[in-house]
């Protein structure tokens, strides 16, 4: 309990010093009244704007009002759309959120037995051919595997879409594509885009931590002690071996989600990373002081849960009283 | 952002192969129009935001009292004629008939209420109703709008000033314009009842929309479109991918680098146009030393054989053909064809010439040239950066060391907006197709609320007087004759640098017919499929 009131002061001092750091860039993206106003606008009308949204204030009175209002939940108006930003971030989280956990379970789902598997099977022709492939997708940038998909799988074979998300349920708010068969269809190249990177890392480290274990004494004693060969490499190895990909899983999570704005762009998928490309052209920081509020706080949750599933995983950690936090 | 040139390049590399698939059916019956855009209109408001493609994508929905034709000549809308009884009065005879989507009654009412309503603060099209002062509705098909002294342009300069329905606003809370400034929703921004020849079914901001027939508008039907699908696609590459697959029957814009492939399928083609945006260069020409400059104490700007040698140091033609693809109109004068006031004999270019450059240079007193800074924007024209590098280029070679500051819209409007530059390169394109928006904001002196886009602050009173005299005179041809008397100042003085007008694209499927406007406006209302 202790452990949990401590690690969520940590979160707040995180999610305000996040708060911070991009005030103090936002001098920098540009001034957004002049995508504000038409052409027509005059230099004293812009500035009139200017005054209206505190734009002249100094950064720290911008900030101070900033956080006043974020603590009650008022994140204010998005420049671009005229709409409240809790409400934007509100419906393109979920778009973002199905992509990113949909890419992870690939890559989890696909990288850990892999790399488990080609650590036992050290040497086999299918394990080397496996890991040079990896190479691959460790080396090439997202966007293109997203254009090879694209033209692959849409311009030339005409099997699935090239942009967009298909046909969406809508639950109690929260939009899901993974009703309808279009939107099936819609996740498929983006979910694989967005997972490719991840799939081969989580591969190429559940098979380093695998083959570490492999050597380590325990096992050794495990087998000098005549266990059956299943139940030292898949009960005692594997258990071990899940201790570090879990961090990396978690952590690469909240990159995934973060930085989702390639394949989101690429995808024309409607998630929170397009709307953070038009909020970046469009200097639109109520947007972007919010998005990136969020952007904190999923990692800090993201952290937290890590840390939480070490003990699951880990007795060592339960008895030091959790006192480790994740990378 | 820098990477969707990246995408594009590299599209175009592995894409060069490629064969295009079989179209998708289209989902349910009827004749289902899928078009994509760069951008989703920012806001369903129309007086919001002064924004060309917002408003030309409002204008399927709502409608203004005079509209525009396939060459964007006036034509009748929502007021089926209009005179000046007076000189200072406009009068609007109003269609009879007409109904909103939601069913409702269009009168007089509705176009004092929507008037008023863009004059009110907040509003982004204020400056379509300046001259009005008063909007008086004299019976409920009539209506006057009254102004202080003349203005012969009214007419013009309201195409995109659209109508609402009075009652609808009211219902709704929504009688005065979405605006950022008021820091609250507005129910306008999400929702629409026009006029116009078609309505909208259902929309996701971002995402997609839906809109369908208006089976009570009151004009002749040409479209044979049960359906209208709208997604705004971003990245250009994606964009010509789903033009490609079939997803999608139209995009726009084309990128300039995929127009022959599309060409070259046979299944798509591409349509080509000129922008009504012209590309010119801003010289500082007010301050008396010239920022980031060698030159110390003084302003070379100032001297007009400096100017001339930038002009005639700059191969348009060049630019022309090895950046914009062969794509681009060179222009001679600031204003592009299709615009009122345009003169062919003005759109004319004294030679590219750098043996001359240079000798207007060392005229002037700078054999050796001199430096100084330029700005650009990287995302907002055609190209810019690359036409900004080609003239660093080519100012170069006549001695002019330029050191190029390229950066996202944001920061170059602000920057050169607060005249904190010595060189820059903008676009303008009137919102009012008249050249009277083009002196009045990039040809004027500044001052209060003209000049606001001529950032090298070029200053001659000839032409301030001018333009005051062009915003009143009624007789066209005598206006005319004002227009070319103040464009040619400018020109002879090379106050300012025209460049080009970038080319427009569209890429359409084969047996789709579209009307392309130069304004870049895709009108719904002529859209058919075979």
């Amino acid at each position: 309990m202790g452990f949990l009131i401590s690690r969520l002061g940590q979160t707040i001092l995180v999610l305000f010093v996040a708060a911070f750091v991009s005030f103090a860039l936002f001098r920098y993206v540009g001034d957004p009244v002049n995508n504000m106003v038409g052409q027509a606008a005059s230099l004293a009308d812009r500035e009139a704007m200017r005054q209206a949204l505190g734009l002249d204030d100094p950064t720290l009175l911008q900030f101070g009002r900033f956080v006043g209002q974020a603590v009650q939940g008022d994140f204010g108006i998005s420049y671009r759309f005229g709409q409240p930003v809790a409400q934007l971030l509100a419906e393109r989280f979920p778009a973002t959120l199905e992509l990113s956990i949909v890419a992870m379970i690939i890559a989890t789902g696909l990288g850990i037995p892999l790399g488990v598997w080609t650590a036992l099977h050290r040497g086999s022709w299918i394990a080397q051919a496996l890991l040079t492939l990896s190479l691959i997708g460790v080396a090439l940038p997202t966007f293109l595997i997203g254009i090879v998909l694209i033209l692959v799988f849409s311009v030339w074979l005409g099997w699935l879409p090239s942009f967009g998300r298909g046909e969406v349920v809508s639950i109690g708010g929260w939009t899901t594509g993974l009703l309808t068969w279009t939107g099936i269809k819609a996740l498929i190249l983006p979910s694989i885009t967005l997972g490719v990177f991840q799939l081969t890392l989580i591969m190429r480290l559940a098979r380093a931590e695998m083959l570490e274990i492999m050597r380590s004494d325990f096992i050794r004693f495990a087998k000098a002690r005549g266990l059956r060969r299943r139940t030292i490499e898949y009960g005692h190895a594997l258990r071990n071996t899940l201790v570090p990909v879990v961090t990396i899983v978690g952590l690469q999570f909240g990159n995934v989600f973060a930085f989702s704005i390639i394949v989101e762009t690429v995808f024309q998928w409607p998630g929170l990373g397009l709307l953070i490309i038009q909020a970046i052209q469009f200097a639109d920081v109520p947007l972007l002081a919010a998005y990136l509020v969020l952007i904190a706080f999923c990692f800090a949750v993201i952290n937290l849960a890590v840390d939480v599933l070490y003990a699951w995983i880990d007795p060592r950690v339960r008895a030091a009283g959790m006192g480790r936090s994740a990378a | 952002m820098r990477f969707p040139i990246l995408l594009t390049s590299v599209l175009s590399a592995v894409l060069l192969a490629s064969s295009p698939s079989t179209a998708q059916a289209p989902a349910g019956g009827g004749k289902v129009f899928r078009y994509a855009y760069r951008v989703d209109p920012a806001s369903l408001d129309p007086h919001a935001l002064a924004e060309t493609f917002t408003l030309s994508w409002l204008g399927q929905v709502y409608e203004p009292l005079v509209g525009r034709g396939k060459n964007l000549e006036l034509v009748p809308a929502l007021a089926t004629k209009w005179e000046q009884p007076e000189p200072n009065v406009w009068r609007f005879h109003l269609r009879t008939g007409v109904k909103f989507a939601d069913g409702s009654p269009f009168t007089a009412d509705d176009v004092v209420f929507s008037l008023q309503r863009v004059k009110k603060d907040g509003s982004d099209m204020a400056y379509t109703v300046a001259s009005v002062t008063e909007i008086k509705k004299v019976d409920d098909f009539t209506v006057d709008l009254v102004m202080a002294k003349p203005n012969p342009i009214l007419p013009v300069q309201t195409t995109s000033t659209y109508i609402m329905s009075k009652a609808w606003a009211e219902k709704n809370g929504a009688t005065a314009p979405a605006s950022v400034k008021a820091k609250v929703e507005n129910f306008a921004s999400n929702n629409a009842n026009g006029t116009g020849p078609f309505k909208i079914e259902s929309r996701q901001a971002g995402v997609r929309t839906i809109l369908v027939p208006n089976k009570e508008w009151w004009g002749e039907k040409e479209t044979n479109v049960d359906q209208v699908v709208f997604t705004p696609i971003q990245a250009d590459t994606t964009r010509v991918a789903a033009l490609l697959s079939g997803e999608v029957d139209m995009i726009y814009p084309v990128p300039q680098q995929d127009a022959a492939r599309i060409d070259g399928t046979g299944t798509y083609q591409v349509l080509k146009g000129a922008e009504l945006r012209t590309m010119f260069l801003n010289m500082d020409q007010k301050r008396d030393e010239l920022l980031n400059s060698d030159v110390k104490g003084k302003n070379p700007f100032k001297d007009r054989r400096v100017r001339q040698a930038i002009y005639q140091a700059i191969d348009v033609n060049a630019i022309r053909d090895r950046v914009m693809g062969g794509t681009s109109r060179v222009a001679g004068t600031m204003i592009a064809p299709g615009i009122n006031g345009y003169d062919a004999k003005l759109d004319t270019r004294i030679p590219y010439d750098a043996d001359a450059a240079k000798k207007l240079l060392a005229d002037a007193g700078y054999p050796n040239g001199f430096s100084f800074g330029m700005d650009c924007s990287n995302d907002r024209y055609v190209n810019d950066e690359r036409i900004c590098q080609a003239i660093v280029g080519m100012l170069a070679r006549v001695g002019l060391k330029v050191t190029l500051n390229a950066q996202t819209r944001t920061k170059f409007f602000e920057k050169v907006l607060a005249r904190d530059t010595s060189f820059a390169m903008l676009g303008w394109q009137p919102l009012s197709y008249d050249a009277h928006s083009t002196l009045q904001d990039t040809m004027n002196t500044p001052v209060d609320k003209v000049g606001t886009y001529n950032v090298g602050n070029y200053s001659n009173h000839a032409i301030d007087k001018l333009t005051m005299e062009i915003e009143t005179e009624i007789d066209p041809a005598k206006r005319s004759a004002l227009i070319a008397e103040a464009m040619t100042l400018d020109k002879d003085d090379f106050g300012h640098i025209p460049v080009h007008q970038a080319g427009l694209a569209w890429g359409v499927k084969k047996g789709v017919s579209v009307v392309l406007r130069s304004d870049d406006s895709l009108e719904l209302k002529w859209v058919k499929l075979d």
